[in-house]
């Protein structure tokens, strides 16, 4: 059996190199925040946000950008027989969960080093919230992957699979939103960043990521099968 | 008994198999017991589940019932000791568009543990051997049909396997690939295979048993 570790490196960096090579969602994900901020910025005829209002425009914003990369996660598999090759390797298929939340997770990641900014430029009075900010997109961002990815592996065989991936995975990160909407609001507010149970929501946070990754890791074998 | 080390137990070993979709059977009563080395070829009219029965024995599929065994081990209870011991060519190429031909054998290779100078020589070898080695380093998108064909029959032989089940080996390819893929996936002593063909002359010569589909997933031996 081929280690589980260098399974997970090859499968990532394929998905990594195809991406740098195609660029079929970065580019996506990042136009669709950009102009959905700009809607905002004249939809609601306002030059500044804070607190709720603030963090509700950017994780709806950030949510539906994240929902190109999960439809889009398995394409390859799907179409080009990656997972008939996956399945006829020894290998661990749980690490073809891995590389592929790890790779959402990486787009995630560089969308919003990309689109932050952005928002905080459009938005935001100062950038003094951006770095506790950062601590709660990277949690976050592990929750969208492990659910992103379980649900997209399901969704991908599908004929309804650009539905159902939405569908299914919407009401499943309602809890990630609260979560990560309610740590942001103080961080957001108008007279600087305040960290008003700022723990609680970041180990909400937490607690669904590893639900959620022990969950995709648990069942993504037998999703597998055919 | 360890896998690999029953030298007695045939290659394969069916009974009974069967394979629903739905209502619809496609496979129906399937048996047979194929040595080790041996060739089986497998014929039949479009639709009678010879597909079917290759991607069962790939183990990318679950029988709906009877008994099958593989290199040792029953399918599915011990799929996963099979894996990395087929060779399995499909009608897909498994290969990614987006990546090279060498880009594409490198993955396979290092999932089967084939990594590092020995990894690389493996894929230099098997470019050689498919005359593919001056169109590596193009994206799989831009090569024709045969030349898919070609690096697929590469990417199926990589890890040596023990057993070799290909859907139309011959598909897309020229005279001169024909040749090249002969030398990679023909008769060789100790390795068993199964070929599905829809040209029966091509390959009968090699073939030790030949299993004839109908219509309805049942199966004749002549």
């Amino acid at each position: 059996m081929t280690p589980s570790r260098i399974a997970f490196a090859t499968i990532l960096a394929k998905d990594l190199r195809a991406e740098l090579r195609t660029l079929q969602s970065l580019p996506a994900m990042a136009l669709f925040a950009t102009t959905t901020f700009v809607i905002f910025r004249f939809g609601l005829d306002r030059t500044s946000l804070s607190g709720s209002l603030a963090s509700g425009v950017l994780w709806a914003t950030l949510l539906f950008a994240a929902l190109l990369g999960v439809n889009r996660l398995f394409v390859s598999e799907r179409e080009e027989g990656g997972f008939d090759a996956i399945r006829l390797a020894p290998i661990d298929r749980s690490a073809l969960f891995a590389a592929k939340a790890t790779a959402l997770f990486v787009y995630l990641m560089v969308l919003e080093l990309v689109v932050v900014p952005i928002f905080a430029l459009f938005f935001l009075g100062s950038a003094a919230a951006l770095l506790p900010l950062a601590l709660v997109l990277l949690l976050a961002n592990l929750g969208i992957a492990a659910t992103g990815t379980l649900i997209s592996s399901m969704a991908v065989h599908s004929r309804a699979r650009d539905l159902l991936g939405p569908l299914v995975l919407l009401p499943l990160v309602v809890p990630l939103m609260i979560a990560a909407t309610g740590a942001s609001e103080p961080l957001l507010a108008l007279g600087g960043p305040g960290y008003h149970r700022f723990g609680t929501w970041l180990a909400v946070l937490s607690l669904y990521d590893l639900i959620f990754l022990l969950v995709g890791y648990a069942v993504f074998d037998f999703l597998l099968e055919d | 008994m360890e896998p690999g080390q029953a030298t007695d137990e045939p290659a394969l070993s069916l009974a009974g198999l069967r394979r629903d979709y739905g209502e619809r059977t496609a496979l129906d009563g399937i048996g047979f017991e194929l040595a080790r080395g041996e060739t089986l070829l497998v014929l039949g009219p479009n639709g009678a589940g010879k597909t079917t029965l290759l991607r069962i024995l790939a183990t990318l599929l679950r029988p709906s019932g009877g008994e099958v065994r593989a290199l040792g081990c029953s399918i599915p209870a011990e799929t996963w000791k099979l894996r990395g011991r087929i060779g399995f060519l499909g009608h897909e190429p498994l290969l990614y568009r987006d990546l090279s031909g060498r880009e594409n054998l490198r993955f396979h290779a290092r999932l089967h543990g084939m990594r590092g100078a020995d990894g690389e020589a493996r894929i230099d070898e098997l470019l050689a051997a498919v005359g593919m080695e001056r169109r590596a380093e193009g994206r799989v998108a831009e090569l024709s049909a045969g030349m898919r064909q070609r690096l697929a029959i590469a990417r199926c032989v990589l890890h040596r396997p023990e057993l070799l089940l290909l859907d139309e080996p011959d598909s897309n390819l020229d005279a001169a690939g024909r040749e090249l893929a002969r030398a990679l996936i023909g008769p060789s002593e100790g390795r068993t295979r199964v070929i599905v063909s829809h040209d029966p002359e091509r390959f009968e010569a090699e073939a030790d048993q030949v299993l004839r589909l109908e219509a309805g997933g049942k199966g004749a031996f002549r």
